[in-house]
């Protein structure tokens, strides 16, 4: 039972908006299992980093989730309390986010924005927070650690930054790490380093969950992947199931794009169309609009997550079909 | 910073010595002689060009100019046509009474101001900011002239609390102090709140939250400075504003300060007076300018990193 730090069953967010409500994150259920790097993958706005922020109790004012539950390492966190909820946050659950720009406090010292965490979990005089600091930094390889203790976030690179983020992340050695798009926004070589850190910190006992639009990223790294299209899970499998055996049209089409690439072809394959509305989603199969193989089942009915082979489901009827044949 | 600093002084002594001679020049084109509203409508020909030749008004501009650059670099603003003391001495006593008043005044503005706009700013759209930025608006609205009668009416009339003008105790300059800082207080609490809201908007304060901090905890630690930076731009120009005199709070209070000896020396045509009173206001409004951009760069390790 307890080797799931992280257990999502049935999530549901809801967000109001001025007169409607929309669901962002519908029905979903995942598991980051101990010592594991999982991975969120779809396309912007398909609620990846939604589900993510109702994890950490981090939704906006206007969103609430409303059904399902979240155990970390057995205990449901979503009814706690606020004050509880915030106890869990930086030390048992962190996060960290796609800007290292942007998320960092501009006017304090990186160091003393790392020691905050610590001083907000744990009972210790300024010099014991500054050397946990200090060590966490090396821990996540920034070089000259005591030097860089006291610098202002614009006097570092953006890899840096996204390290002094983790560092900030990490230091209360928290049993799950969310990383919302955490190489996005950096080159590729610093990207490169940045996922060794996170596999890195698995080893050392956290498990990561982590939310992308990039496969490279999540081929890299995790150990299982679930691919969400309009606040649903469509396709989860371990990742070499999953690129192995890519079952899904979405995640089909999302293989193809890639490798359209890959193959050096001429044109680059695109799935066509856009991800719909979350106001206007067609009455059956949200991505129905967008399938090449869509039947009139599928426009008029959801079809359900069911399992292909052992530990691969796939949200859609041409698969049950095949099943069934 | 520091080559910066030195940059920003030598631009500031520009700055005032333009100020100086264009207050010169102006004082001197406006229609009307001194020397006549001095003696008043039946003084004889003779007496009037004397008394100019005395005071050094017939001669060229340009000497005039430079006599009283070299007498003003020494502290000497010349004498008051219609008080007859010399100006520093009139300035110096009436700073006084002013510098009170715009401390007083400014810090009931910026405590009140500030605590309004983060209560604004928590409450956001709920009865505590209305209220809030209700009472901003109406000092932001409110002339100077009505504040005053207003709060004299209550405070002072009916209550007897206060004394309802003048500066024989301490307790004279609260009145005034409310009224002109009431403005201020307004345009703080807005500026405040505004920025406030602006600054938890961004990924930083998910930062904060994400690491555990609570509400409170994310706007003081966190929104709090940065929010701060552009309110004390804006608190530092008004203070200086204050400290170049309240004309109107002076009258209506009876307080002897530079505001008033402005419209002293604008009824009496004293042109000594009147210059020393520009001088005195526009120095304070640059040095006002200059601190706030210092202050600036204490305070945002982004302006300050360039050494």
């Amino acid at each position: 039972m307890n080797d799931r730090t992280l257990e999502v069953r049935n999530l549901n967010v809801t967000i109001r908006t001025d007169r409607r409500e929309v669901r962002p994150v519908n029905d979903v259920s995942l598991d980051v299992l101990a010592g594991s790097i999982v991975g969120i993958v779809g396309e912007s706005g398909c609620g990846k980093s939604m589900t993510a922020r109702a994890v950490m109790g981090l939704l906006p004012y206007s969103g609430k989730v409303d059904g399902g539950t979240v155990r970390l390492c057995g205990r449901e966190i979503t009814a706690l309390p606020e004050k509880e909820r915030r106890k869990l946050r930086g030390s048992e659950i962190s996060m960290i986010f796609q800007e290292p720009m942007t998320s960092l406090n501009p006017v304090i010292k990186v160091g003393k924005q790392v020691e905050e965490t610590i001083r907000l979990h744990t009972e210790c005089s300024r010099e014991e927070a500054k050397e946990k600091t200090l060590a966490m930094f090396r821990e996540v390889e920034i070089p000259e650690a005591e030097t860089r203790y006291h610098c202002y976030p614009h006097q570092l690179s953006g890899g840096l930054r996204q390290r002094v983020m983790i560092a900030m992340a990490m230091v209360c050695k928290p049993k799950l790490l969310i990383a919302d798009e955490p190489t996005t926004a950096l080159d590729v070589t610093v990207e490169a380093q940045i996922l060794n850190l996170l596999e890195h910190l698995r080893d050392a006992g956290t498990s990561v969950l982590i939310i992308s639009h990039n496969l490279g990223v999540i081929a890299r790294v995790c150990d299982y992947v679930y691919v969400m299209y309009a606040g649903r899970i469509v396709e989860q499998a371990a990742t070499e199931v999953l690129f192995g055996r890519p079952t899904h049209p979405y995640t089909r089409g999302l293989f193809r794009s890639v490798n359209s690439l890959r193959e050096g072809s001429a044109t680059l394959e695109t799935i066509p169309g856009v991800v719909p509305n979350l106001f206007r989603l067609p009455a059956g199969c949200s991505f129905s609009l967008r399938c090449g193989q869509c039947g009139a089942n599928c426009e008029k009915n959801m079809p359900e997550l069911l399992e292909t082979e052992p530990d691969h489901r796939v949200r859609c009827f041409l698969t049950e079909k095949e099943d069934a044949e | 910073m520091r080559k910066n600093l030195t940059q920003r002084l030598l631009q500031a002594v520009i700055v005032l010595a333009g100020v100086t001679l264009l207050i010169f020049v102006m004082l001197r084109i406006v229609p009307g002689n001194p020397i006549e509203t001095m003696m008043g409508e039946h003084a004889d020909a003779a007496t009037v060009a004397r008394m100019t030749a005395e005071l050094g008004l017939d001669q060229p501009l340009y000497i005039q100019f430079f006599r009283y650059i070299s007498s003003a670099v020494r502290g000497d603003f010349g004498t008051s046509y219609s008080l007859g003391k010399p100006v520093s001495q009139l300035m110096g006593s009436a700073f006084v009474n002013t510098l009170i008043l715009a401390v007083f005044a400014a810090l009931f503005a910026w405590i009140v101001g500030i605590a309004c706009g983060i209560c604004s700013a928590m409450k956001k759209n709920r009865l505590p900011d209305r209220l809030f930025m209700g009472f901003s608006l109406l000092g932001i609205s409110l002339p100077v002239f009505m504040a005053a009668m207003f709060l004299q009416y209550i405070f002072a009339f009916q209550l007897k609390w206060v004394p309802i003008s003048g500066t024989d105790s301490w307790a004279g300059f609260i009145l005034p102090a409310i009224a002109l800082g009431w403005n201020s207080a307004g345009q703080v609490a807005q500026m405040t709140r505004t920025t406030l809201l602006e600054t938890l908007q961004e990924d930083y304060i998910d930062t904060a939250r994400a690491k555990g901090r609570g509400p409170l905890g994310v706007l003081i630690h966190h929104a709090f400075r940065n929010a701060m930076l552009p309110v004390l731009t804006m608190m530092t120009v008004q203070f200086s504003g204050l400290l170049s005199g309240a004309v109107i709070t002076e009258t209506v209070f009876s307080i002897n300060g530079i505001g008033r000896l402005m419209v002293q020396a604008i009824s009496g045509r004293d042109i000594p007076l009147l210059q020393g009173t520009a001088l005195l206001a526009t120095t304070v409004v640059i040095l006002g300018s200059l601190l706030a951009d210092s202050l600036y760069s204490v305070l945002d390790p982004r302006i300050r990193k360039e050494g």
